[in-house]
Parts: C-alpha cells; structure tokens; sequence
C-alpha cells in the first residue's frame, strides 16, 4: 500500500497502549505544578500530585506484570488509579480506563475504531458514577467533543492518525473552553460564580490524555 | 444475634475514627462500626484497599451499610461497589449526612434493624431540622 492510509488497517497491539499510558503518565509527570496550580483556585489543590502518584504506579504495575492484551493492560491501569490516587480523579479515571478495557474484551488487535467505541463504553461509565454532563465543568468536557471528533474523523475516511490527531487538538479548545463555566460537580460547585474564569483541573489532565493517544498513534509502528 | 455493620468513609483518618467512636458511644458497641478514613499512609484521601478490609470486618452476615462524607469518598465506593466489592458482604452506600445519618444507622442497628431499616434510618436523618 502506498497512499495515505498505509498503514491503517494494522490493528493497536498491547505495545500501543502501553506506549500511550508511558506517555499519558509523563505528559502528567511534566504538567503536575500546572494541574495542581489549576486545582489550587477552584479545588483542593492536589490533582496533579495525584495523578502523577496515580500513573506513576500504573506504570509500575504494567511493569510488574506485563498485561496479554489490549484490554486486560487499560483494566490494569484503571484498577491501579482507583486503588493509588487518592482524589476524586482516581475512581473517575479508573472508570474511564477499566470500563474501556473490559469494552475491548481480550482481543489481542483492535481497530481504531473498535477503541473509540471502547473509550465511549468508558465515558458512559464515568458519566454514571459522576453524573455529569457536558457544561459541568469537568473532563466530560474534553472527552465528549473529543469522542465526537474522532468517531467523525474515522467516519469521514480520513488517516487514522488525523482523526486522532484532529480529537486532540479539539481536547485542547475544549478544556480551555471550561475557563467560563461555572462548576456544577466536585468541590469547585461549592464555589458558585467563583468558579467562572478558571481552567478545570480534569478537563486539562483529560486533554493530556487525548494528546498522549495521538502522539502514540502517531508514532506507532507500521 | 447478627447485627447489620457500618463502614464509615472520609477523607480524614480523624473525622471517620472520631465520628466512630461518638456513634459506638451511642449506639452501644455491639455494632461493627468500622472507620475507613484517610488513605494507607495516614495521610488525607480515599483509599480502594481500606474500604474494601473496613467491609469485610464490619460483616456479620447481616448487611453492611456504608455512609461517606465528601466527592471522592462517595465516588471510590461506589466504584468499589460497581466492581462488585462487598457483594457477599451485602454492602450498600447510604444517601445520607455524614454525622446524623451514622447516629441514625447505629441506633437502628443496635436494635436488630435489618440493612433496609438501617439504611432507611441513615437516610431519614437528612430531615432532621437543627433549629
């Protein structure tokens, strides 16, 4: 195959998410003052901590005992967060990670496709433990249009990378988009109108995320 | 008699322990009241694995119910519960205050009310007026 899609047939292999999870955990390594100095104005001032402890030792778990399989690695990660984190951030993204895991089954390949299904399995889950909606103020902020995008973008035909890639530029706007809004979820809606002119904490970390999986389709091999 | 047992969930290794000791002075110490405050290290947050060994020392065979005070606390049981911790236990989580729906529950427990009476206790207390 030599047009642009070359390439995009091959399936994620457990190597991808690893990778992805690798680069999640230092995207939140580097950016831990930031989140925590977000989570400082409108939180309890610990979400990059947090999360730095939470990827730090799903990182060290997938180390310990290397995951078989695509899903059985994000099941790995989640139940790691939930148990390590600490804030409300690790039963939230635990959610996120194990409910996408255990969408992709024990599939040893997976499609792009079939993953942005899996990650809606695990946005469903995480809007039924927290109960929020798009405009609260959170990371369903960030996954919801990011989602959008990228089911979009491998709709429309385009490269598997540009969809992915398309997602997390739209993760980005979408997390600054969170500056006006008034929390409606977590501590920060204890704040009221307080809480307007601030970046979420959870919905920049998400954007990480989203960023991360780019980079990792980006630089997958082919 | 099998008495239902309560796991109390906070941020604060202090507050869950402190709240524990006031409802076990009066609700009588015949009911498994378990404090699961704080994470393994002591230090303030929710922790998966505390909760879980608070659920199953508090099971008598009678039902667990569990009462939280804030966000995470709420969110990691139920995670937990999702995840179908606790199923043999009976564990359940109360909507109800921190405080008075735990004095509620205790009392109630204390008297041999089964898990739905407890938890219909804990969660009436919202409904306690102070003034």
């Amino acid at each position: 195959m030599s047009d642009a899609h070359a390439g995009d047939a091959a399936g994620l292999e457990v190597g991808f998410f690893l990778d992805w999870i690798e680069r999640t955990a230092s995207a939140v390594a580097a950016e831990k003052e930031r989140l925590t100095s977000l989570d400082a104005a409108i939180g309890d001032g610990d979400h990059g901590t947090n999360l730095d402890r939470g990827f730090t030792a799903a990182r060290a778990a997938l180390e310990a005992k290397p995951p078989e399989f695509p899903g059985a690695a994000l099941v790995q990660v989640g139940t790691t967060l939930i148990s390590s984190v600490g804030g409300a951030s690790g039963p939230l993204y635990g959610t996120v990670f194990r409910r996408t895991g255990k969408a992709l089954g024990e599939a040893e390949s997976v499609s792009a496709r079939e993953l942005a299904d899996a990650i809606a399995a695990g946005l469903a889950g995480v809007q039924k433990l927290g109960g929020a909606s798009v405009g609260d103020k959170t990371m369903v902020d960030v996954f919801v249009p990011a989602l959008d995008a990228l089911l979009a973008g491998l709709a429309d035909g385009a490269s598997v990378d540009g969809a992915f890639g398309a997602a997390a530029d739209v993760a980005e706007s979408a997390a600054r988009s969170t500056i006006p809004l008034r929390a409606r979820k977590g501590r920060a809606s204890y704040l009221g109108e307080r809480s307007e002119g601030h970046e979420d904490p959870g919905a920049a970390s998400a954007a990480l995320l989203w960023r991360a999986l780019a980079e990792s389709v980006g630089g997958r091999a082919r | 008699m099998k008495l239902v047992g309560v796991v109390l969930v906070s941020h604060s290794p202090k507050l869950a322990e402190g709240l524990a000791e006031l409802v076990r002075e009066l609700g009588g110490d015949q009911v498994p009241v378990i404090a699961a405050g704080g994470m393994d290290d002591g230090s303030l947050g929710t922790s998966y694995g505390r909760i879980e060994r608070a659920v199953s020392e508090a099971d008598q065979g009678a039902g667990v119910l569990l009462l939280g005070d804030l966000g995470s606390a709420l969110l990691t049981v139920k995670t937990l519960l999702d995840e179908g911790v606790g199923q043999e236990a009976r564990a359940v989580l109360a909507d109800a205050p921190f405080v008075e729906g735990a004095v509620a529950a205790v009392v109630t427990a204390s008297a041999g009310g089964d898990l739905e009476s407890v938890r219909a206790a804990a969660e009436e207390a919202r409904l306690f007026r102070k003034l």
